[in-house]
C-alpha cells in the first residue's frame, strides 16, 4: 500500500505524456486536468478529513480571477499569475475555513457556501473581474518569460507538470504524519481532541492546503481557456467539485481523477447533441452513482480487487 | 493547596439549559490512587469526566491539576498536561489499522503532526513502542486489521492502549468494563491495576466486583452531588449510599465481599 503511491504517479505521468498522441484533444485534457486536481484539492477536505466544504468555487475562481489580472493587465508571465493566484486563494482559505471550521457538519458546509456566494457578489460588482461579461482575451504569453505556450500541445504538457505537482503534493500530504493526523480527524475528532492534538489548526491547515491547491487548478484553466467568468465562483461549480468528487470515489487518491474525466467529458460529448439535457444526464449519473456505486467508481472497483482494503 | 492531591474541584458545576446535571462537586483525588466515581445512571460522572478535559465548559467552581489552576484551558492543552481519559462508548479510529490507531496517540509527542511534507515512514520508529503497547492488551496479533473488525472487548481493549500510548500522569476511564464478558472484565480490571502502578486513574465502573477488587478510594454522585466519599469499605456500609444507590446492586456487594 505505501509503495503505491510513485506507482500511480508514474502511471498518470505516462498516461498524461500518451494522450495527445492518441488522439486526444488537448484542450479537453488540459481542461480535464484542471478539473481533476480542483477534485483532489476539494477531496483532501471530504475524504481525509472528514470536511464538506460547499464553496470552494470561491478558491478556483478567485486564483482564476486573480492571475487573469495581473497576466492580462500587468504582463505576468504565466507561472507567476499561477502562484499569486494559488496564494490568493490560499490566504481566501485562511480566512473562510478559520471562520467556518469551529462549526461541525451540515453548518460547515452552510457556512463556507454562504462565504463563498458572498465572495460571488463581491465579483458580480467590483469593476476588474468584468462582472457578468467575464474577463476575457487574458493570453497563455511565455513560461519563464522564453517558453512560448501558443502551441496547445506545449501548454498541455506543462499543465500536465502542474497536475503531476499538484498531485504528487497531494499524496504526499495524505501519507504524512499530517495526514495520519486528518484521518483520525475524519474516524473520530473527539478522540483525537482527547488525545491532545489541536483539531482545528489541522483542520485549518488542510483547508488552506486545498484552497491553494484549488486556486492552482483555476488559475491554471484560465491560462489555458484565456478567459475568466463568474461560472468559475458560482455555487453551481462548488456542486460540481463535490460530484466530481462523490462520483469517482471520496477518499481515494485517482478517484476525483476519474470523476473529473467523466464529468467533463460528459459535459463536453453531450452539450452539443442533448443542450440543456447535460444537466439531467449528469443529475442521473449522479443518482446512479449514489445509489448503486456508494463508493464512486475507484471506490468500488477497489473494493472489489481487495475485499479487505482498508481506507487509507 | 495540597500537593498530595493530583486533581482538586472547587464547587464544580454545570447546568444543561436550566438542568442542573452537576453541582457543587468537590473532587479530591490523591496522586498514586485508583479512585473510582461511582452513582446510578444519569448521576452525572460522566458530565464530570467532560468537565474535567474540558469537552464541557463548567458553569460554576474550578479545576485545579498539580495545583495549577487549568478551569479555562482547552481540551488539548489539558490533554497535553497528561489527562488523558477515555470514553464510555468504544471510540476507536474505525478504519484505520489497530498499530495506527496506537500510532496517531504515539506520534503526538514527536511534534511533527503538521509536517505535511515529510513522509509518514517516519513514523515507522514508533512501531516497536506500538507493539509492545497492543502486547500489553493481547491485541498484538491483531496489529494489521482495522479497528472495525476487532470485536467489542477488543476495540476497548484498544481503547486502554492508545490512551496508555501517551504516558498520561492521569488517566480517565469512563466504564472501561462495560458491555465486556467475565473474562475480558478480570483480564481489564489486572490491567488497570498494573498501568496504575506510575500514574493516577480516575474511573467511572459500574461493576463493583472491579471497583472493590482495585479502587483505592470511591467518590458516589447522585444527581449531581456527592453523596460520599471514602475507602471502598467505608462508603459501602454508608446507609445513605445503600438506599440511594447501591440497594439496587445489593447482590452484587455481598459477592464482591
Ligand atoms: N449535552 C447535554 N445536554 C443536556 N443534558 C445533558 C447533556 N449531557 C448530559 N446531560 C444530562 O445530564 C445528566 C447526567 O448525564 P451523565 O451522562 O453525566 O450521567 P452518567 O452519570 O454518566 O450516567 P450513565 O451511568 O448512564 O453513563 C443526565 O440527565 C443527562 O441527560
Ligand atoms: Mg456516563
Amino acid at each position: 500500500m505505501k509503495n503505491r503511491m510513485p506507482i500511480v504517479l508514474l502511471v498518470l505521468a505516462v498516461l498524461g505524456c500518451l494522450a495527445p498522441l492518441a488522439g486526444l484533444y488537448p484542450v479537453f485534457l488540459m481542461k480535464g486536468l484542471c478539473f481533476a486536481l480542483f477534485a483532489c484539492a476539494f477531496n483532501l477536505l471530504i475524504g481525509y478529513t472528514g470536511l464538506l466544504s460547499f464553496g470552494h468555487a470561491a478558491f478556483f475562481g478567485t486564483a482564476g480571477y486573480v492571475a487573469g489580472h495581473f497576466v492580462k493587465v500587468w504582463g505576468w508571465s504565466p507561472e507567476l499569475g499561477i502562484i499569486l493566484g494559488a496564494a490568493t486563494s490560499a490566504g481566501l482559505g485562511w480566512l473562510i475555513g478559520g471562520l467556518a471550521i469551529r462549526r461541525q457538519g451540515i453548518y460547515f458546509a452552510m457556512i463556507t457556501l454562504a462565504l463563498s456566494q458572498m465572495l460571488y457578489f463581491v465579483c458580480l460588482q467590483v469593476p476588474v473581474t468584468g462582472a457578468e461579461d467575464g474577463m476575457q482575451g487574458i493570453p497563455r504569453g511565455h513560461l519563464f518569460g522564453f517558453i512560448d505556450l501558443s502551441s496547445d500541445l506545449t501548454l498541455y504538457y506543462v499543465v500536465l507538470a502542474i497536475f503531476l505537482a499538484g498531485y504528487g503534493l497531494l499524496q504526499r500530504v495524505v501519507n504524512s504524519p499530517f495526514g495520519q493526523v486528518l484521518k483520525a480527524i475524519r474516524e473520530n475528532e473527539s478522540r483525537v481532541l482527547s488525545l491532545g492534538y489541536d483539531v482545528d489548526r489541522h483542520k485549518l491547515l488542510a483547508f488552506v492546503l486545498s484552497a491553494g491547491l484549488a486556486g492552482v487548478a483555476g488559475a491554471t484553466k484560465t491560462i489555458v481557456l484565456g478567459f475568466e467568468t463568474l461560472t468559475d465562483v458560482s455555487w453551481e461549480m462548488s456542486g460540481e467539485v463535490v460530484l466530481m468528487t462523490l462520483v469517482g470515489g471520496m477518499g481515494t487518491l485517482l478517484g476525483p481523477v476519474v470523476g473529473a474525466f467523466v464529468i467533463v467529458s460528459l459535459q463536453n460529448y453531450l452539450a452539443d447533441k442533448v443542450g440543456a439535457w447535460v444537466q439531467v444526464i449528469i443529475g442521473s449519473a449522479f443518482v446512479l452513482c449514489v445509489l448503486a456505486l456508494r463508493k464512486g467508481i475507484v471506490g468500488t472497483i477497489a473494493a472489489r480487487l481487495q475485499p479487505k482494503a482498508i481506507n487509507a | 493547596m495540597n500537593t498530595e492531591h493530583i486533581l482538586e474541584t472547587r464547587q464544580l458545576g454545570k447546568d444543561f439549559k436550566g438542568f442542573t446535571a452537576v453541582s457543587g462537586v468537590d473532587l479530591q483525588i490523591r496522586r498514586g490512587h485508583i479512585h473510582a466515581l461511582i452513582g446510578p445512571n444519569g448521576a452525572g460522572k460522566t458530565t464530570v469526566f467532560n468537565l474535567l478535559t474540558k469537552f464541557l465548559r463548567p458553569t460554576t467552581g474550578q479545576i485545579f491539576f498539580n495545583s495549577t489552576d487549568i478551569t479555562s484551558e482547552k481540551p488539548a492543552q489539558t490533554a497535553r498536561r497528561g489527562v488523558i481519559r477515555s470514553f464510555q462508548i468504544s471510540s476507536v479510529f474505525p478504519h484505520l489499522t489497530t498499530l495506527d490507531n496506537v500510532r496517531i496517540a504515539l506520534q503526538r509527542p514527536l511534534g511533527t503532526s503538521y509536517y505535511f511534507w515529510r513522509s509518514q515512514n517516519s513514523l515507522n520508529q514508533l512501531n516497536a513502542r506500538a507493539m509492545e503497547l497492543l502486547e500489553l492488551v493481547d491485541l498484538a496479533l491483531f496489529a494489521n486489521k482495522a479497528a472495525v473488525e476487532l470485536p467489542y472487548g477488543r476495540k476497548r481493549a484498544l481503547e486502554l492502549a492508545t490512551t496508555l500510548a501517551l504516558e498520561p500522569e492521569l488517566m480517565l476511564l469512563d466504564e472501561p468494563t462495560q458491555g465486556m464478558g467475565h473474562e475480558d472484565v478480570d483480564r481489564v480490571t489486572a490491567l488497570i491495576k498494573k498501568v496504575a502502578q506510575n500514574r493516577t486513574v480516575l474511573m467511572v465502573e459500574h461493576n463493583m466486583k472491579v471497583v472493590s477488587q482495585i479502587a483505592d478510594r470511591l467518590t458516589v454522585l447522585q444527581r449531581g452531588r456527592i453523596i460520599a466519599e471514602g475507602p471502598y469499605a467505608e462508603v459501602s456500609s454508608n446507609p445513605q449510599v445503600i438506599e440511594a444507590y447501591m440497594g439496587t446492586v445489593d447482590t452484587e456487594l455481598q459477592g464482591a465481599h
